[in-house]
């Protein structure tokens, strides 16, 4: 296949020349490169994700036989916390975060995103929070109180160590990760698309990676504020949840499950949108009712903020209300079913070609399936009161936001990096990792239903044998092993494929979307010429390829003469006609000395510092001065 | 090398907002969600309470607080002005209204800190004294990075290196300026004003 | 395959033939509450059944058809087919559920005139128990009289806790400074697990008690019981025992009703003899352990306030045992 946005050798020789990170070190802190920190973001989101995972299964040895003795109450307790702590805040929302950092600019035909360098200072912020989150492993102090950290138990005086501190800052510190990049993500896809790419025509991909930015901008503040008065009443002796004083222990619950229940819908679109690529290409078919998808991921988008005291049923908030946060929670489950149907239709009309990405859609399809039903059972608010803290919501969120959101993203593994690494994985191995992560996902959750049915309560270090709870209990421990050895599987097929693996072609899959245009790895300004669309599936319908005819500014932005000047053009929001043209940025450590002065503030804050908190403002504030004056320079 | 090549019409008004107002405009989004997410967090305790003040603290002050609210209120007015002289290119009225928005923003700013030192309560007492010494702290801090904003801006306009054609600094800072001027309508109809009505 | 199909098919139904009639079970209600959630349960395992089957056997057609009609094109209708099976149907199903989550609500939980009030405080980590009617302090333990509607008033001083019996109810959190009520009619007599549901910081797992639901007539004679004092110690050994009881940090902290010991820390022991567990769950209760629970109870149950008494000779320790063993 032809690759359509490519220029002659000299050309791309200077384009190379002005666009290439310096090697070595200095690269690697001063890169902007949207594609360096996508990866990188999704690299050190599995580091975290291998982490929590081997925590898990300790936890798994602890509970395969009763009262044994593998952690203590407090070990285990921490590894719970940092468990639950480590997937939500540290590998879901980042690894997601990262895979839309690499594909967003390829995908909607620019050379990078908006804001290059707060790209890089959200990761820098991302790596640093995980790494202060995870510093308490090393003084032995982890975060003790739940991934969810309810108070009381979390404020003084039931946790006094700096254990809790170290969650309430991580979450406060990660939460400017997100945010920072949810606005680089909406700006990008509102003003950066290629020419011709009108909102109806953005891979469902890109409007999923829209409605996950749109809703942390909402979602993520009241999370924030949660933790941020959590560690006002720890730090300064405030009285926001001390009911002493006034305080109240129900507006922590408030303001973090208005947040959490949102949040499991921003893990959770992005991994149907990641299907809603990955479906379409190995059925050899266009998605079917693409508008009704799209407008399935704006509807979650605006229901999701009307559920969250599912999560409090058993509060005692009053009955009227109760039902409507019932009955909500029971609408919800429309616009998923809506995308449900237009996958199998997809299917149906097509071709399927059972590549190990297609494996993981289909898994991920009867994952969530299940998932879903059981999802709907717990909005039946009396059943919710009996299974809630219960094993069996734990079987439930990992059906959904383990298997329906990791399933998806093996899927995209095995779909997307031969475009990043430029490497074919082996597809022997991927399909023996898929049947054993399937395998052993569904024998090591399905029976957590059952315990939850035999009152096997969440967060129990220990339990008595007698209850019914034994077998089960042993079943799901050797079946989480096998889980973990299938993601292994599929680490180890990424290894061997970066030695061993074939070289990618720019389009492996002959799939639809404008990364494809490009080579295998795409080059530092990703096309030299933007592409023009006409269709939502560019690649099926325009043979060859098309770009814009040369012209003046903004025009020439388009061309390659706006490749070697190293800008982008900046498109109209609605129909993505060309409007001016922006810069984009040299590499610059300021990403990361900024990130760093943010990290002082909140080390500062945790070990009581004052002075390491000032150094930490006050590059903070340098930092804004810093961008305001740049702002100009960078647009042409 | 052929190329298949497609006639593009561009944007047939003008270049629209920059990437970096855009921004703006998501970064407001998501701080109002803030202030939403405390203001909620102020009447949720006020609500389970059963009397506001808690622990019999007096209620705000509120003579001093009405004028130098119409103050801040009112410095929107030269930002306002500063981006129409921006666009016409009078720099001289551009200094000016930036300068007067600064001083009177600083005002306030020095009020709250007057405010500040001669409270009765610290933020310790209870509930209501947190929430009150937290939300206005809070919205203190914006002034304060907004005239910290103000001063970059005013900078790069006595250096010239602001022009109609290079507009973007200003019109980004006057977003921020209004947004922390419109935010003080609710945090000082909450936490000042509807004290002093109902309990 | 299709073998393969089949064994995991029956092996699901075996866990929940195991999972419905196994003690502790909430598909195995003792109480109206768990009766009426066990119904609605039964309808929706139902529907989902049907929508699991339904829906996955449309996937599996759907990846196979093309293989098996070869690249014939489906005469399928894209946006009708996402309307009925993604709009219109569940909206059907979930209306079903809908009605019927109303309506098993409504009747769940009401106040009714005849109820038995009975205060539950969470503590760290057990449960304090007092019948205000009566006058009955105990702990980890509750009776309830069969057919009798409860009202059980949740409180808690310390952190959130969470109030659950699988057989007889749903969860009702205990949460400081928000007191909740739990209404529920206990229907059948036996013995019932209940267990702190909501996480409580160290011995959360360590939270349990026990539900005896009895005969009215047989919880009247509890009652009656339950409020003469102890009689004096019946052994010589037990007479020890209560000097020592008294002599040590034990009165501190333990109250025995009609004796001088008055501690409000830890649970109240005038029954304990009768009680089926030591420590909310910990150990059972049988002479034996108790001994070793004296001796040492952070090595047992690590972050308890109980404070271990290795000081104590042996003889001691078998005095308070026999003492507290007789306390029925």
């Amino acid at each position: 296949m032809a690759i359509h946005t490519k220029v002659n050798e000299q050309l791309e020789h200077e384009l190379e020349e002005k666009w290439t990170d310096e090697p070595g070190i200095p690269g690697f802190f001063n890169t902007v490169d949207h594609k360096r920190i996508g990866i990188r973001y999704i690299y050190t989101a599995f580091i975290f994700f291998f982490a929590a995972g081997a925590i898990a299964l300790v936890m798994r040895v602890q509970l395969a036989q009763p009262n044994s003795h593998v952690l203590s109450p407090q070990t285990y307790n921490e590894f719970f916390t940092m468990h639950g702590t480590t997937m939500i805040f540290l590998f879901n929302t980042p690894v997601l975060a990262g895979f839309g950092n690499y594909l967003i600019p390829l995908m909607i035909g620019s050379r990078d995103m908006a804001f290059p360098r707060l790209n890089a200072f959200s990761y820098w912020v991302f790596v640093l929070s995980g790494i202060l989150l995870y510093s308490s492993f090393v003084i032995g102090h982890a975060p003790d109180g739940g991934w969810f950290a309810y108070v009381p138990l979390t404020n003084t005086p039931y946790s006094s160590g700096i254990n809790i501190d170290f969650w309430g800052i991580a979450v406060v510190f990660v939460g400017i990760s997100t945010t920072v990049g949810a606005i680089n993500f909406i700006v990008t896809i509102f003003k950066l698309r290629a020419p011709g790419m009108t909102l109806n025509r953005m891979p469902i991909y890109v409007w999923s990676m829209l409605v996950f930015s749109l809703m942390a901008i909402f979602a993520v503040p009241a999370v924030t504020v949660a933790a941020s008065l959590l560690e006002l009443d720890r730090l300064f002796g405030t009285s926001f949840y001390h009911v002493a004083g006034g305080g109240s222990v129900l507006l922590y619950q408030h303001l973090f499950w208005f947040w959490g229940h949102p949040e499991v819908y921003i893990l959770f679109i992005p991994a149907t949108g990641m299907i809603s690529m990955i479906i379409p290409v190995f059925s050899r078919h266009r998605l079917a009712g693409y508008i009704w998808v799209a407008t399935a991921l704006v509807a979650v988008a605006f229901i999701s903020f009307g559920v969250w005291v599912h999560h409090m049923f058993a509060t005692g908030v009053p009955a009227l209300a109760l039902s409507f946060f019932s009955a909500v929670s029971l609408i919800i489950t429309i616009p998923s079913g809506v995308q449900f149907f237009a996958w199998i239709g997809t299917m149906w009309k097509g071709v399927v070609q059972f590549r190990t990405a297609m494996l993981f859609a289909i898994g991920f399809l009867l994952i969530f399936l299940l998932g879903g039903i059981t999802g709907v059972m717990v909005a039946i608010l009396p059943f919710d009161w009996q299974v809630t803290d219960s094993y069996f919501v734990v079987a439930h969120f990992h059906y959904v936001l383990n298997g329906a959101v990791v399933f998806p993203l093996f899927g995209a593994i095995y779909y997307w990096l031969p475009k990043m690494t430029g490497k074919m994985l082996s597809e022997r191995l991927g399909k023996i990792s898929f049947w054993t992560m399937f395998v052993g996902f569904n024998v090591a959750f399905f029976p957590m239903h059952i315990l939850g049915f035999l009152g096997m309560p969440r967060r129990v270090y220990t339990y008595d044998a007698g209850l019914g709870w034994d077998g089960l209990n042993l079943v799901v421990t050797i079946a989480s092993f096998v889980f973990g050895l299938g993601a292994l599987l599929t680490l180890f097929n990424f290894l061997w494929s970066q030695r061993h693996g074939e070289s990618a072609p720019p389009d492996p899959w002959r799939a639809d979307t404008l990364e494809w245009a490009t080579t295998s790895p795409p080059p530092e300004y990703n096309f030299a010429k933007i592409p023009v669309v006409t269709s939502r599936d560019p690649l099926w319908d325009e043979q060859p390829l098309r770009v814009a005819e040369p012209g003046p500014e903004p025009l020439s932005a388009l061309t390659a003469t706006g490749a070697l000047e190293k800008t982008m053009p900046v498109t109209e929001g609605m129909d993505a006609k060309p409007q001016a043209t922006l810069g984009i940025p040299e590499p610059s450590y300021l990403p990361f000395v900024a990130a760093l002065g943010v990290g002082g503030l909140f080390v500062g804050l945790l070990v009581k510092a004052a002075l390491i908190g000032v150094i930490g403002v006050g590059v903070g504030a340098l930092a804004v001065v810093w961008w305001l004056w740049r702002t100009d320079e960078d647009l042409r | 090398m052929s190329q298949a090549t497609l006639p593009v019409t561009t944007a047939p008004r003008d270049r629209g907002y920059s990437t970096a107002w855009w921004g703006m405009v998501v970064l407001i989004t998501t701080e109002a969600m803030i202030f939403l997410a405390l203001l909620s967090a102020y009447f949720f305790i006020r609500a389970s309470v059963p009397r506001w003040p808690i622990g019999g603290l007096p209620e705000p002050e509120l003579h001093r607080s009405v004028i130098f609210t119409v103050i801040l209120l009112a410095s929107s007015i030269p930002i306002v002005w500063m981006e129409v002289a921006l666009k016409r290119g009078n720099m001289r009225q551009v200094k000016g209204t930036l300068l007067l928005a600064f001083l009177m923003g600083a005002a306030f700013l020095g009020n709250t800190a007057y405010d500040y030192t001669h409270m009765d309560f610290g933020w310790r007492v209870n509930a209501y004294s947190s929430l009150f010494w937290g939300i206005i702290g809070l919205h203190a801090l914006h002034v304060l990075v907004g005239l910290l904003m103000s001063a970059t801006v005013q900078v790069k306009v006595w250096l010239g290196k602001v022009s109609p054609e290079r507009h973007t600094t200003p019109e980004v800072f006057a977003l921020y300026w209004h947004f922390v001027d419109g935010v003080w309508i609710f945090v000082f109809t909450s936490l000042i004003l509807s004290p002093h009505f109902g309990r | 395959m299709r073998r393969v199909r089949i064994l995991v098919f029956v092996g699901v139904c075996a866990l929940l033939v195991t999972g419905c009639g196994a003690a502790n079970s909430i598909v195995n209600p003792k109480g109206s509450e768990a009766k009426s959630i066990a119904g609605i349960w039964w309808v929706a395992f139902g529907l989902a059944t049907f929508v699991y089957v339904v829906v996955s056997g449309l996937i599996i057609y759907a990846i196979t058809r093309g293989h098996r009609k070869g690249a014939r094109t489906s005469g399928l209708r894209e946006n009708s087919f996402i309307w009925v099976g993604g709009v219109i149907v569940p909206v059907l199903i979930l209306a079903v559920i809908a009605v019927l989550t109303v309506q098993t609500t409504a009747s769940l939980r009401a106040a009714s005139p005849d109820e038995l009030h009975i205060d539950v405080t969470g503590k760290l980590w057990w449960w304090g128990v007092r019948y205000p009617a009566s006058g009955i302090v105990t702990a980890n333990e509750l009776h309830l009289p069969a057919g009798q509607p409860v009202d059980i008033h949740l409180t808690s001083d310390n952190v959130v806790h969470s109030f659950w019996v699988p057989q007889l109810a749903g969860k009702e959190d205990v949460i400081p400074g928000q007191p909740n009520d739990l209404r529920f009619t206990a229907k059948t007599v036996g013995t019932y697990i209940g267990e702190c549901a909501e996480f409580c910081g160290l011995q959360h797992a360590h939270m349990g008690f026990r539900v005896v639901v009895q005969t009215p007539a047989d919880f009247g004679r509890w009652v009656a019981r339950r409020q003469i004092a102890p009689s004096e110690p019946v052994s010589d050994e037990a007479a020890k025992g209560a000097t020592i009881f008294d002599a040590q940090a034990c009165a501190g902290c333990h109250t025995i009703r009609g004796t001088s010991a008055n501690g409000k820390v830890g649970p109240d022991l005038t029954d304990f003899g009768s009680r089926p567990t030591i420590g909310a769950g910990a150990l059972e209760n049988n002479q034996q352990n108790l001994e070793k629970w004296i001796r040492d109870a952070p090595a047992i149950k690590p972050g308890t306030a109980m404070p271990s008494f290795r000081s104590l000779s042996e003889g001691d320790i078998a005095a308070i045992t026999a003492y507290l063993e007789s306390l029925k």
